[in-house]
């Protein structure tokens, strides 16, 4: 049966050994479902979270994965939207299955612990009922929802194109169809992106009591809505790269064209490079004109742990250095720079989620009131890490049984 | 005084906490709990997750003896009037805490609230507590319960409310005596319990009223004023140490 469902042409691991990986991943799936339950069933009290915490780890890997995820609403963008006036980008198409996946399961998994996150999860429907049109959260709550739904149908003709499923006519018919009408979803998902990733970014923005978050803006839009519209787009499609290389280096074969890479790490370091401009210029304007007239210096806002080492770290070691080493032709043609430069680029951005949810919050408004630490529990940490688990065992369904390469056969005649 | 200035009625509560009358005996803040029906555990040791709807701060000069001075500040919900929306209203949202642009008063309608504790992170002054238990009471205190003020359940946000169920009742007994609901004064509990008569209430926007005066004294501030929240809540020192910390600045 295994072997049946397996694409044509192609090589996979022996099955008991694709088992055991499966059992490892449900293993720490079921942890994670444990401590969600249990926080469910008890409450928040079990996490790390208090008054002054109120965003956590949660929020944090939230932001940071749908941040990630944003490789699917970029790379569709690029292949469905724009590859007609830059052929070019044509080469998008070899990695765009996978970017779909990737988006699909940052996405669902995002939504899942976004659940464990509010008090009243029985409660969630309210976002639709009485939503609050001033609210950065309601706009989040509204478009995740929608582009979610437009992740599940870009991922169902891909789920279409295995072997026995298109074997049966009228679900080759269908899957045939989605194919055709996948541009549309793809820029409607383009659409919805952008919006949400730039309304998380106004998540900490509009926060205008809160001096490490406020930022002044463009209409109704604090800058920070589009800096966290760029950070994803320089970062999501990086990391879609990233999963690829590890697929490869698991399966011991090349899975895209090299030139694929390289593709993107030209777009990645063009954008990144862009972004760590306007971060630097947003930051300067933070630090000497939006802060002071708060009442705050920079040095206000970093204490140990969260020190300036933080700052440093996002802007200059995860954000200048990969942006040169992406741009240069010579970064590009090693390996270990390429990927070393993705995963940097990857990382920073989720030290800038971190910064905008947790370190925000240690800092105290009141002149007399307290820096605070926070420290997560392991029922924030297990349902965090079974999402990646279930991150890899979607991924892992997908590849194994799925055409999601279309080069892999010629790339790897057997 | 405020920043908010199309009022819908005439009225906008405010309260005026005088530091220099305050012993720090927490009177208000024991009234406010019975009177609101605050929960609270046996263990309560971890102040950063307990629920106060009027926290005590202990200022200090930083001076060594005999230089050394020091005051309290009992700290509600500011209200704040910043333009438009309070930093907490403006970002729920279910729109389950709302400022009632008759009164001024910023409300919390717990069975709506979702508990994304965003109007937590988005207000400054930490007058904002979550529910991260089950209230419970031990017997025989739940026969104390006040029956004008709903209990709050796990998972939800709770402030002060200027005693709003107080204000509710007041209007209630003017419309059966056929005055004006609008007109009417009211006393919340902390003000009531405070033995030395450090908190006054009332209409801001009345210029014969006490608290209307005294939120102009030359001795008044409010708390880190340059966020431009509007707090409705001021505070009266005659100490330059305690007004200037109540605001950063550079
Ligand atoms: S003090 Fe805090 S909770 Fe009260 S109105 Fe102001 S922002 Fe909202
Ligand atoms: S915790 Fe409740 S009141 Fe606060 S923003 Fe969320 S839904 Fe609104």
């Amino acid at each position: 049966m295994d072997k049946a469902l397996i694409p044509e042409g192609v090589k996979r691991c022996p099955f008991p050994v694709f088992v055991l990986w499966l059992l490892f991943l449900f293993a720490v799936i079921a942890w994670g479902v444990w401590a969600g339950v249990s926080v469910l069933w008890k409450g928040l009290n079990l996490t790390g979270l208090n008054n002054y915490f109120g965003f956590g780890l949660y929020i944090t890997v939230d932001l940071g994965v749908i941040a990630l995820g944003a490789g699917a609403f970029f790379s569709g963008f690029l292949f469905y939207g724009i590859s007609r006036f830059f052929p070019a980008l044509k080469e998008i198409k070899k990695i765009i299955n996978l970017a779909v996946v990737v988006g699909f399961v940052c996405y669902t998994g995002a939504l899942l612990v976004l659940l464990l996150e509010i008090g009243q999860p029985l409660r969630g429907w309210f976002g639709y009922w009485h939503p609050n049109v001033h609210s950065m959260l309601t706009e989040v709550i509204f478009c995740i929802t929608c582009y979610a739904i437009v992740l599940t149908i870009e991922y169902v003709p891909i789920i279409l194109e295995n072997r026995k499923l298109d074997a049966i006519r009228p679900v080759h018919i269908f899957g045939h169809s989605l194919h055709e009408i996948m541009a549309l979803f793809a820029l409607t998902g383009t659409f919805l992106s952008f919006f949400h990733q730039g309304s998380l970014g106004g998540v900490a923005g509009v926060l205008f009591a809160r001096p490490f978050c406020y930022r002044t803006g463009f209409f109704i839009w604090p800058w920070t809505f589009f800096l966290f519209v760029i950070s994803a787009i320089a970062s999501g499609p990086a990391f879609t790269a990233l999963i690829c290389r590890t697929i490869e280096k698991f399966g011991r074969k090349q899975l895209v064209d090299r030139s694929v890479y390289e593709l993107i790490a030209k777009i990645e370091g063009s954008i990144l490079a862009i972004y760590i401009v306007l971060k630097i210029a947003d930051t300067l304007y933070w630090a000497m004109v939006t802060a002071p007239e708060m009442g705050f210096k920079l040095t206000d806002f970093y204490r140990e742990p969260y020190g300036m080492w933080l700052l440093f770290a996002e802007i200059v070691v995860c954000g200048v250095v990969p942006a040169a080493v992406l741009l240069s032709p010579k970064g590009r043609a090693s390996n270990t720079l390429m990927f070393g430069a993705f995963f940097l680029d990857c990382a920073g951005i989720v030290i800038n989620r971190f910064v905008m949810t947790v370190q925000a919050l240690a800092v105290p408004v009141m002149p007399f009131d307290h820096w605070e630490v926070y420290v997560p529990t392991v029922y924030e940490w297990a349902p965090s890490i079974a999402m990646l688990a279930y991150g890899a065992l979607i991924i892992s369904l997908s590849y194994r049984y799925l055409p999601l390469f279309p080069r892999e056969r010629e790339l790897n005649p057997t | 005084m405020s920043g908010h200035e199309e009022h819908k009625g005439g009225v906008r509560y405010g309260m005026v906490i005088d530091l220099d009358k305050c012993t720090g005996c927490m009177a208000c803040a024991i009234a406010c709990h019975q009177e609101n029906n605050v929960s609270f555990r046996t263990d309560e040791t971890d102040k950063t997750r307990n629920i106060a709807w009027m926290r005590f701060y202990l200022l200090e000069n930083g001076k060594d003896y005999p230089e050394y001075s020091f005051a309290y500040l009992p700290r509600p919900c500011f209200h704040c009037d910043a333009p438009h929306h309070a930093p907490c209203t403006f970002v729920c949202p279910v729109n389950a805490t709302q400022r009632d642009e008759r009164t001024g008063i910023v409300n919390m309608i717990y069975p709506r609230c979702i508990g994304c504790r965003y109007c937590m992170v988005a207000c400054p002054y930490h007058a904002r507590s979550f529910n991260w238990w089950d209230p419970k009471w031990p017997s025989p205190m739940e026969e104390m319960l006040n029956p004008e003020v709903s209990t709050r359940m796990r998972g939800v946000i709770e402030k002060c409310t200027f005693c709003h169920h107080r204000l509710n009742r007041a209007r209630d007994k003017a419309r059966i005596a056929g005055e004006d609901p609008d007109k009417v004064e009211y006393t919340p509990a902390c003000v009531e319990a405070c033995p030395t008569g450090a908190i006054v209430f009332g209409n801001l926007l009345d210029p014969e009223s006490e608290v209307a005066k005294l939120a102009k004294s030359s001795r008044a501030f409010t708390i880190s004023a340059k966020l431009e929240t509007y707090p409705k809540v001021y505070y009266l020192s005659s100490k330059p140490w305690v007004r200037k910390l109540a605001d950063k600045g550079l």
